[in-house]
């Protein structure tokens, strides 16, 4: 059922099979110190955040600190299973983490997050407004925007007969047979299956999906892999030509060769975004406030989407940033484009259950 | 001076206190909860209720995840079959290699446990894929052949094709012989090492060729060691998840990565837990079977 997440670069699947995502990365080895200015009152002067690995700006943890004399404690993450299966066991000590938007949703549900205080935010002003009311979060109540991204068929172009702007060459078709590569995340295929069949990537009826399992089957033949997440590097390889990624992931590696593409397929797709949320429990609600108005804050926002390079939803972040970036067709798809994508709904317990067992059943086939 | 440890209680029971405590709270308990977690159910998104319930053996029980469970013991038997066969003969040389060389042959065997398993199949990716070092060999002797065809005057050969080496079985396969080949040759080893030499004299002295020593002196006599190193290969094999997950195709899933996702984007702890535990009655079973045969091998034959 899940999104893994967005900047999930190959790195961080990399970082997932070492274990070392457990490993907390202390940025400021310090403890203790008295708070200063805009420190909250009797909260110290530090602050545990938990984020994925590659995903902040290079300065703008010393910069936070220079700024409101808050010390970033930053451990890393692999994906969201990880972050909800920890602080399912209840919160070991996080202020600020940054879910996925289904999983969003299922914390609340889980009773794992807090709501925002929108006083303490005034830096919201810099949001897009289209980023304002997701269906995940009504009225962002629980989670403030981070970055966004959407899947498509990453693609060497010297090696494809045409723009594969369809899902149909990943998921119903022989023509690039042994040269595709899959995102194993069971609710993502199933979803865009859906997208290809031309229904929403939700609420699907059960005898859609089993249309979709036959098809899937139909299809393993011709895929070459599941991927973790890595399939950009799949790409580069020359191991495959068609990936199934998200675009942030192909925009980094078409940078350095110029004969891959990204193409969102016509029947539209899914975009995932991260947010930054308060767990439950969460020791320094104040600085956890402080911190998520700075993550807002258009100089800050600028200076972590040079770094990232996923699209930002901060409107006033992105003027700030070079034109390679704001007109980059992959980071930020065209309008129409956008309009046919959805995000994914978290749908309960059952529905996750129920995609994983239709996967395994395509896998063992 | 050797003493029993009846005599000496209290030193006895002081040096096992500290690992029996480590025993009990870091492994029995834990695997206990797991355990009981294998009777349970899932109520809402964050509790387990433990109803005693057999639906989730009853579920892994299914055809579906029935074949996973014989899918995977079939790799792992293969992955053993070909680590007796490439181990016992190396089990072999190193045994009767001069003392000297004796260390370094065997530190050459366990120097792959001085690295990262993650960094290992890394490795192996990088040898076996499209534009890996084994095609890129082929493909630039593929290039001297059709250099020489056309100075032959010969029409040139057809455009070079990689040979698909990784992401599927066969790459699993010889991941895993890769990974598991020192737990054989070990033990192999350290059976073949104690072994007595002058029956080996006795044998050949007597008449029998050196294949026939081999297989009615040595192997008989190595039984145990073989039992040992079969078992240890594989079970690691059977639950071994990194390797398929990493080098296998689309048809390479293994037990190991359908129980990872039930407690991970399932969110089902139960059910994998019970997996888990159907794995480890299958890994009882397996030590019964080797305890049985090194009695048996023990007994006057």
């Amino acid at each position: 059922m899940t999104l893994t997440g967005p900047g999930s670069a190959s790195r961080r699947s990399l970082l997932a099979a070492m274990g070392a995502a457990a490993i907390g990365i202390t940025f400021t080895a310090c403890g203790e110190k008295p708070g200063t200015a805009t420190a909250g009152a009797g909260e110290g002067s530090n602050l545990n955040f938990y984020n994925w690995d590659t995903y902040i700006g290079e300065t703008t943890l010393a910069d936070f600190k220079s700024a409101s004399g808050i010390d970033v404690n930053m451990s890393l993450f692999a994906n969201n299973d990880e972050l909800f299966a920890k602080l399912k066991a209840g919160n070991p000590g996080y202020d600020v983490i940054v879910p996925s938007n289904e999983f969003v949703t299922r914390m609340v549900q889980a009773n794992l997050i807090q709501p925002l205080d929108h006083t303490k935010l005034p830096n919201l002003k810099n949001i897009d407004p289209t980023f304002l009311n997701p269906d995940y979060d009504p009225g962002r109540k629980y989670s403030a925007p981070y970055t966004w991204l959407v899947l498509g068929i990453g693609y060497r172009k010297s090696k494809v007969k045409s723009v594969p702007d369809s899902w149909k060459w990943l998921f119903d078709s022989d023509q690039y047979k042994g040269r595709i590569a899959l995102l194993s995340e069971s609710a993502d295929l199933i979803r865009l299956s859906a997208k290809y069949k031309g229904h929403s990537v939700n609420d699907i009826p059960p005898d859609l999906v089993a249309e979709i399992e036959k098809m899937l089957i139909r299809q393993k033949p011709f895929v070459k892999a599941f991927h973790d997440d890595n399939g950009q590097d799949m790409l580069v390889a020359g191991d495959v030509d068609l990936v199934l990624e998200y675009n942030g992931d192909i925009a980094q590696v078409m940078k350095d060769d110029p004969d891959i593409g990204f193409v969102i397929p016509k029947e539209g797709s899914l975009i995932n975004s991260d947010s930054l949320c308060i767990p439950k429990g969460a020791p320094r609600p104040n600085n956890a406030h402080a911190f998520i108005n700075y993550m807002m804050d258009a100089k800050a926002g600028a200076a972590i989407s040079k770094t990232i390079m996923y699209p930002t939803p901060n409107a006033a972040a992105k003027a700030l940033m070079p034109e390679s970036y704001r007109n980059n067709p992959v980071i930020f798809p065209p309008a129409e484009v956008m309009a046919r994508c959805e995000y994914g709904a978290f749908e309960g317990a059952e529905k996750a259950k129920f995609y994983e067992e239709v996967i395994t059943r395509v896998r063992a086939s | 001076m050797e003493q029993s440890w009846k005599s000496a209680r209290g030193i006895f029971a002081a040096a096992l206190a500290l690992p029996l405590f480590w025993l009990v709270v870091f492994f029995l308990f834990p695997l206990g909860i797991v355990w009981l977690y294998s009777f349970g159910e899932n109520r809402g998104l964050t509790d387990i209720a433990l109803t005693g319930t057999l639906s989730n053996y009853l579920r892994a029980l299914e055809p579906l995840y029935l074949k996973i469970f014989v899918k995977s013991a079939g790799i792992a038997a293969l992955t053993t079959g070909l680590c007796l066969v490439i181990g016992f003969p190396v089990a072999l040389a190193i045994t009767f290699a001069p003392p000297k060389a004796k260390g370094w042959l065997l530190m050459f065997i366990m120097l792959p446990f001085w690295t990262n398993l993650l960094i290992r199949t890394y490795a192996l990716i990088a040898v076996l894929r499209n534009e890996g070092y084994i095609n890129q060999s082929l493909r630039a002797g593929w290039g001297l052949a059709n250099g020489l065809a056309t100075r032959l005057g010969q029409a040139p050969l057809a455009s070079f094709q990689p040979v698909e080496l990784l992401h599927n079985n066969f790459a699993v396969v010889l991941g895993l012989v890769y990974v598991h080949l020192p737990f054989m040759v070990l033990p192999l080893y350290s059976a073949l090492d104690r072994l007595d030499t002058s029956l080996l004299e006795a044998s050949l002295d007597l008449g029998a060729g050196h294949l026939r020593t081999l297989f009615r002196i040595v192997v008989p006599l190595a039984l145990p060691g073989i039992a040992s190193g079969v078992l240890i290969t594989f079970i690691p094999a059977l639950g071994a998840y990194l390797t398929p997950d990493l080098l296998g195709g689309p048809d390479s899933q293994m037990i190991a990565s359908v129980i990872e996702r039930q407690f991970k984007r399932a969110n089902d702890w139960p059910f994998g837990a019970a997996m888990s535990f159907l794995l480890m009655y299958l890994t009882f079973i397996g030590i019964a079977i080797q305890g049985a045969l090194s009695r048996k091998s023990r007994e006057p034959g």
